[in-house]
């Protein structure tokens, strides 16, 4: 029988010195999309129309694709830090963790590429359509 | 992790009476996850829709004002407003505040009540858009 507990394992070891840094940028982008999200509410309530034409008009603003663009990175950011958790909380198996949060990261990235660049085409693209 | 199995586990999820506080805290990351999965996937839609044509948001658009679309709509708008609401009660929790048994019990019910009003307050005002 083994005599020596888990935090035997690790003591005088050191703390992996990354956990207060997630927690931290966890808190940090909260912030950065609560505030961008209630832009993004409340213009989206004052829109006249949610039609293609006033979407795109709307975006293509600078004023409009600039925070958007906060957004998308703040959202994303924030997205894949909480759900890296959660799968660091209920994945134990090693090989399993580890190509859960690759595909997380490929996901966050890929998804919020995607996102990126629709707006820069529709803020640089004058006609969109 | 190796642990010895013949110690005591602490107990755990089984044996404690529910209230509000537990309801909340599940609901951040149920309602984390997901905004994170299905909310990401939405807004990424209607962005290259918007981006790539009048069609492509139009078939969006049929899809987001079906009733299923407006099901995952109204559940989305109710989970962002939840999972706001309880991450702000996170914030307080953070700094050491707000702990006791009373006061923490009326801010988790807080945050419920609030994340329906204003569910419901945001679907009523974009009714009224185009």
């Amino acid at each position: 029988m083994r005599v020596r507990s888990a935090i035997g394992e690790v003591r005088g070891l050191g703390s992996a010195r990354s956990g207060a840094h997630h927690w931290w940028l966890e808190r940090l982008t909260s912030i950065s999309t609560l505030l961008l999200f209630i832009w993004f509410m409340v213009s989206i309530l004052r829109m006249p129309s949610l039609g293609h034409g006033p979407v795109v008009e709307w975006l293509s603003s600078p004023l409009v694709a600039i925070p958007m663009l906060l957004l998308i990175v703040s959202t994303f950011w924030h997205l894949k830090l909480g759900l890296q958790v959660v799968i660091e909380d209920y994945v134990h198996e090693e090989g399993t963790k580890l190509f859960s949060i690759t595909l997380l990261n490929f996901f966050t990235i890929a998804g919020a590429a995607s996102a990126v660049f629709a707006v820069l085409k529709i803020a640089f693209g004058g006609d969109a359509s | 992790m190796p642990r010895n199995p013949s110690r005591p586990l602490s107990p755990h999820l089984t044996i404690w009476k529910w209230g509000p506080h537990m309801l909340v805290s599940i609901l951040h990351r149920i309602t984390g996850a997901g905004l994170a999965t299905v909310g990401a996937a939405a807004l990424v839609w209607w962005l290259v829709a918007a981006a790539t044509s009048a069609e492509a948001y139009a078939d969006f658009v049929e899809v987001a004002t079906s009733w299923f679309g407006i099901l995952v709509g109204v559940g989305l708008t109710w989970a962002l407003f939840q999972h706001t609401l309880s991450g702000i009660r996170h914030f307080v929790l953070d700094m050491g505040a707000g702990y006791e048994l009373s006061t923490n019990k009326r801010w988790a019910l807080v945050t419920l009540g609030l994340s329906l009003a204003l569910t419901i307050a945001f679907w009523l005002l974009i009714v009224g858009i185009d």
